[in-house]
């Protein structure tokens, strides 16, 4: 998500300027007071969000095993390492594949609920509530929450998969989509949330114009409601993309990446490589550098694309 | 808890609010023709949604062999998820106090930092906010390899507090939006009478404004809570000694309890025991959720 994007609208305009002679101690004062109460944001800001920044730069760039610590510099060995990985090319592949498919599916759902829930009447408000309840859920304890349910031995599905011989986990497809509807499951009325909003913005009177001119319900579907709700598209497009690249929780608890490294996430792959087993931190931060450059490359590509769009 | 509800869900969504006129306007018969499949579907979607939860709360009770509740319905699961290592109450006790020092930090972080962003110039202000913006672009990971680092560096490895200062930062974004637009809401008059009247620029923060974003502040701290009791990520970097782990953790450990036999029933007793503040947090606040989507905090 750009920055610029976010900015909330400046301030109003301040009050008419003192006589000048004050003018400058006074905004000297003004500006003391400001940093002062902006100061606890600067040193979050500093120390625990810009300095682990620039040490995972200089981390990626030198040897740093987990327990030893830095052992110097090593450029470019730990880029080299991270690509040459053996499973750095099938992880990408994996997450890039699981990243379209829950976008898809999440973004046509959220619509489609949406669309479902949108009057008001109390029964729709009830429905809107049993979709989000799920979002209230930590994303860890509906992976847990899962994890039992598709179990082949307590889940309520235990006896229909000993009788047709199946597991949700088994196999690498089945892996992959199980995971699919647990997050399709959880998030959904999030994305039905954030639609419903970009909804309402819809002015009433435009539908109003459409139904005079005679326009079916498909026809206001397609010419009205899905280009005004461009703008939502767009912010839930990125965040579903950007949160479906990192994926973690969800394939560390139902999966661990596998069966067979199947399931294996590009985020699951820097932890591994960074606590367990290899415990090589170098290698693990050149990993996180590369997400981090792949993923402002692809939220630019992603904003100029529905900018461009939005021109048109 | 029925009645409470019962009350809260009706008028909480309400906020989102389409006007009900176009589907309205159908003629009875329309209506009943598209009215009895989508009554059938949205059940049926309902149930789906709902199902996973309820099922869980259920059979955490239920009897099931090879789990601690063999035999008749009980709370043994329960009893097996307080016995385990060092004892439910220890990783309750770190979950609460890694989520309520979150949601303290966030608060007051946000709160002066936000009052500073609306009602101040300074030099540096745009690029100290677009900083905290970029906070969400950066991966989680990303950051935490680093912090591991830096955390073990300054002595606050395996430090619940260290846990709680990460989530904060990882907050910011939202809550210092939410504050801004919070405070920028609130008419500048008010605070300047205090002002004139000889007030100190914290007297009219404490006095004058900070009731006047109350909302902000309920909406911040419940998404604070709620992020923080539930993350799984940054424990998992950061936290080694068993007996300093928070509840996800504790839980997702717990399944590989005995020579590799999965603990299926303290699994589930788990998982409720997570969920349940949450979604009670949620039913209660769920106005307030709706709301931190409705600042247009998101919005593209």
């Amino acid at each position: 998500m750009s920055a610029e994007t976010l900015t909330p609208p400046t301030s109003p305009p301040t009050i008419p300027s003192p006589p000048p002679p004050h003018r400058s101690s006074r905004a000297r004062r003004e500006a003391v007071r400001g940093w002062l109460y902006a100061s606890p944001t600067t040193l979050f800001v500093v120390f625990v969000f810009l300095l682990p920044l620039l040490l995972v730069l200089q981390m990626s760039a030198s040897d740093w095993p987990l327990l030893s610590g830095n052992q110097g510099w090593n450029l470019p060995e730990n880029y080299v390492d991270a690509v040459d990985h053996r499973l750095f090319w099938d992880a990408i592949w994996f997450t890039v594949k699981y990243t379209v498919i829950t976008t898809i599916l999440l973004i046509g759902l959220g619509l489609g609920l949406a669309l479902l829930v949108q009057e008001s009447t109390r029964w729709k408000s009830l429905l809107r509530t049993s979709f989000l309840v799920p979002s209230a859920l930590g994303l860890a304890s509906a992976s847990l929450l899962f994890y039992v349910l598709y179990s082949p031995y307590a889940g309520p599905f235990a006896d229909l998969m000993q009788s047709w011989g199946f597991t949700f986990l088994g196999t690498p497809e089945g892996a992959l989509w199980s995971t699919v509807f647990l997050i399709v499951w959880r998030y959904a009325g999030f994305y039905m949330l954030l639609m419903l909003v970009g909804l309402q913005a819809i002015p009433d009177d435009v539908y109003e114009a459409a139904r005079i001119d005679g326009a079916s319900a498909w026809q206001t579907f397609r010419g009205i409601t899905l280009p005004l709700l461009r703008p939502t598209f767009a912010l839930t497009i990125v965040l579903c993309v950007t949160g479906s690249l990192l994926a973690f929780e969800q394939f560390y608890i139902l999966t661990k990446g596998g069966p067979d490294n199947s399931t294996m996430t590009i985020v699951q792959l820097i932890y591994n490589v960074a606590f367990q087993g290899q415990n090589n931190l170098g290698i693990a931060a050149a990993l996180s550098v590369i997400v981090l450059l792949a993923l402002i490359v692809i939220n630019m590509f992603q904003l100029r694309a529905f900018r461009r769009t939005d021109e048109d | 808890m029925p009645a409470m509800s019962a009350q809260t869900l009706p008028s909480s969504t309400r906020l989102i609010e389409v006007q009900p006129s176009r589907r309205a306007r159908r003629s009875p018969a329309a209506r009943i023709v598209f009215g009895i499949p989508y009554a059938v579907l949205t059940t049926a979607l309902a149930i789906m949604f709902l199902y996973p939860l309820i099922w869980t709360a259920v059979s955490s009770v239920a009897p099931r062999a090879g789990t601690s509740q063999p035999e008749g319905w009980g709370l043994g699961n329960y009893a097996a998820l307080a016995n385990y290592q060092a004892g439910i109450w220890v990783y309750l006790g770190n979950s609460t106090f890694v989520a309520l020092l979150t949601v303290l930090l966030t608060l007051v972080v946000s709160t002066l930092g936000g009052y500073a962003f609306a009602r101040f110039t300074f030099p540096g202000k745009n690029l100290l906010f677009l900083t905290v913006l970029a906070i969400l672009m950066v991966p989680y990971t990303t950051l935490l390899i680093p912090l591991y680092v830096i955390l073990n560096a300054v002595g606050l490895s395996n430090s619940l507090v260290g846990v709680a200062i990460v989530l904060t930062m990882f907050q910011l974004p939202f809550s210092m939006f939410m504050m801004r637009i919070s405070f920028e809401s609130v008419p500048r008059e008010l605070d300047e009478a205090a002002l004139v009247d000889g007030a100190t620029t914290f007297g009219a923060l404490r006095l004058v404004l900070l009731p006047a974003v109350k909302p902000g502040l309920i909406t911040v701290g419940m998404f604070a809570f709620l992020a923080a009791w539930n993350d799984f990520m940054a424990p998992l970097i950061l936290i080694t000694d068993t007996n300093r782990m928070t509840l996800p953790l504790a839980v997702s450990n717990l399944r590989v309890q005995v020579q590799g036999v999965i603990d299926y029933g303290a699994t589930e007793a788990g998982v409720v025991v997570l969920a349940l503040p949450c979604i009670v947090l949620f039913l209660v606040l769920q106005r307030h959720y709706v709301r931190g989507f409705m600042s247009g905090a998101f919005k593209g």
